[in-house]
């Protein structure tokens, strides 16, 4: 079963801008799904029309085979959404914040209370549960968000830049917990702007772009397609690098060079030449991840077209 | 929804609302009170007592009534309208949108708010009119009829300018401009009666003289208005805006892009 089924999507906001263009995107049940863009791309607009924040111009979107024109109530029921800005209640008690969002979904105080104390616990905020939202730091109203989207026990979670302002440790234990959600069978949507995190989290990958997608398949499928890699050398010693037969070369400084690689070519060979002209290298590590370059390549010759 | 769900949701709003009020006591509950202490001292006591009777009674216990429906008419007012647009302002008002809680419920969720908090007012208020006049009881059923239907009333109002507002400043714009004036001129501090006919006809084409003058025939059985009209109106009043605020909200007006 699909877990979003999307055809035709097309969302025009009142000022005339074309946020949404005929969008047609399928995510199916248990499938970790990423939504990569640059900020303005229609992601959030996206999110918004499947969670009823936005409110579409044409097209037809459907939640598990429930169609939100005709059942939006009973689609609600399996999503769980988190947004990128805080949009919680900041007076209130972490634990109140969980138990009325539960309530919302029809679901009892003795149930919700179970629920909110397992996702608190596991996400590290049950210590603050009588803490008053505002007191909390960024990563912990983040985790809130996250703790709340879940008391429903939804079966599409959608997380829009969960991970924007938070530590890198907080982070990872955010990714172990989310690919936890996808293993119990959870089907995950998540936009970024981490693109590692995409590549690490993903198992598809869709690449909207001014309102369209532009690319869209398995994430081993995409990173196939990128044809070309930036490695960044650190020299041993100064050193003013001759042009290397067939490569493309930056001097960045006295002791740093990039070196744009095809797909055909190795960072071996690179060494070799280098070693012809009697440069040591100190190290070497790419410039972005394989699927930065391919989702700024992508872009950037969409945006020529 | 179930109806199990439905009313599960209903509660969780409502419940949510009052412990807000409840919360912010020194803000919701004790201003209106000493606002009204102190008009019953200096309208009542100061004032008042220069004043001859009207109908019967000493112009304290005229004006008690009319105090008592004032301060539930603003608080029921303004506790949805400041709730309604905070809850937007903050965004958490989301957290209803995304959830499969029907329209209806969230309209009358915010109403049960704006009630309780009118006649919580209204009872603090009376209980302090206690300090300064004699209570009578007319027909309790009239002036509960009365204080519940006025506070819906102006519950749903306070919605609707709570949906529309943009900002802090059109959230005191209604009150000030127009539910302020309305009340004063609707028959709190006096009988229409003592009006010249001009005044006394424009006076009846304000419903909150309908809403005073029901309450206090409850209280003291005296009126310039007919009873049974004024509870028609009310009526009347709170399904039409029942009916725009479910419109507004299903559309999410001021709230979906």
């Amino acid at each position: 079963m699909n877990a979003l089924n999307i055809k035709g999507l097309t969302k025009i906001y009142k000022n005339k801008i074309l946020a949404l263009d005929k969008i047609d995107l399928t995510v199916k049940e248990g499938d970790f799904f990423g939504l990569i863009g640059a900020n303005g791309a229609g992601k959030t607009t996206l999110i918004g029309i499947i969670t009823d924040l936005v409110v579409k111009t044409g097209g037809e979107v459907s939640i598990f085979e429930k169609n939100i024109e005709t059942d939006f109530n009973e689609a609600k029921k399996f999503i769980g959404a988190v947004p990128q800005e805080i949009n919680f209640n900041i007076f209130e008690k972490v634990i109140d914040i969980l138990i009325h969002q539960a309530g919302f979904y029809g679901i009892s105080k003795n149930i919700a209370a179970g629920r909110t104390e397992r996702y608190l616990k596991q996400l590290g905020l049950w210590d603050k549960r009588h803490t008053k939202a505002n007191s909390l730091s960024g990563g912990m109203k983040k985790r809130l968000m996250i703790a709340r989207s879940l008391i429903h026990e939804p079966k599409l979670l959608i997380l829009d830049e969960p991970t924007a302002g938070v530590d890198v440790s907080l982070r990872l234990e955010m990714w172990d917990f989310l690919k936890a959600l996808n293993k119990e069978g959870r089907t995950i949507i998540l936009t970024t702007h981490y693109l590692e995190e995409a590549e690490y989290l993903c198992r598809n990958i869709a690449i909207i772009n001014h309102g369209k997608i532009i690319e869209n398949g398995s994430t081993k499928e995409l990173l196939s397609k990128s044809n070309k890699q930036t490695a960044i050398f650190d020299l041993k010693t100064p050193a003013k690098v001759k042009p290397l037969n067939g490569y493309k070369v930056d001097q960045i400084d006295d002791i740093t060079i990039e070196v744009e690689m095809l797909k055909n070519q190795t960072i071996n060979e690179v060494v070799r030449l280098l070693d012809k002209q009697g440069i040591m290298i100190n190290s070497i590590r790419n410039k972005a991840n394989r699927l930065e370059e391919l989702f700024l390549s992508l872009v950037n010759n969409e945006n020529e077209n | 929804m179930k109806t199990k769900e439905t009313l599960i949701s209903l509660y969780t709003l409502a419940d949510r609302e009052i412990k807000r009020t409840l919360r912010i006591w020194l803000q919701t509950l004790i201003p209106p009170v000493i606002t009204m202490s102190l008009y019953l001292i200096i309208f009542g006591e100061f004032i008042g007592s220069q004043i001859r009777e009207i109908d019967g009674f000493s112009y304290m216990e005229f004006i008690v009534p009319g105090l008592i429906m004032m301060a539930v008419i603003t608080n029921s007012y303004s506790n949805v309208v400041s709730s309604f647009y905070s809850a937007k302002f903050m965004k958490s008002i989301e957290e209803l949108f995304v959830s499969p809680t029907p329209s209806w419920v969230i309209v009358a969720g915010y109403t049960i708010g704006g009630v309780t908090r009118g006649i919580l007012v209204g009872l603090l208020v009376t209980i302090g009119s206690l300090f300064f006049s004699t209570f009578h009881i007319y027909n309790i059923f009239i002036v509960f009829l009365f204080v519940l239907l006025t506070s819906i009333v102006f519950s749903l109002a306070g919605m609707i300018n709570g949906i529309l507002a943009e900002s802090f400043d059109d959230i005191s714009i209604i009150p000030t401009f127009i539910l302020t004036p309305l009340t004063y001129l609707g028959g709190v501090f006096y009988s229409i009666s003592l009006l010249p006919d001009f005044w006394q006809k424009l006076s009846k084409l304000n419903p909150i003289l309908y809403m005073v003058n029901g309450f206090r025939y409850g209280f003291l059985g005296i009126t310039d208005i007919n009873i049974f009209f004024g509870l028609i109106m009310l009526v009347i009043f709170a399904l039409v805006l029942f009916c725009v605020n479910l419109y507004l909200i299903k559309n999410g007006v001021g709230i979906k892009t």
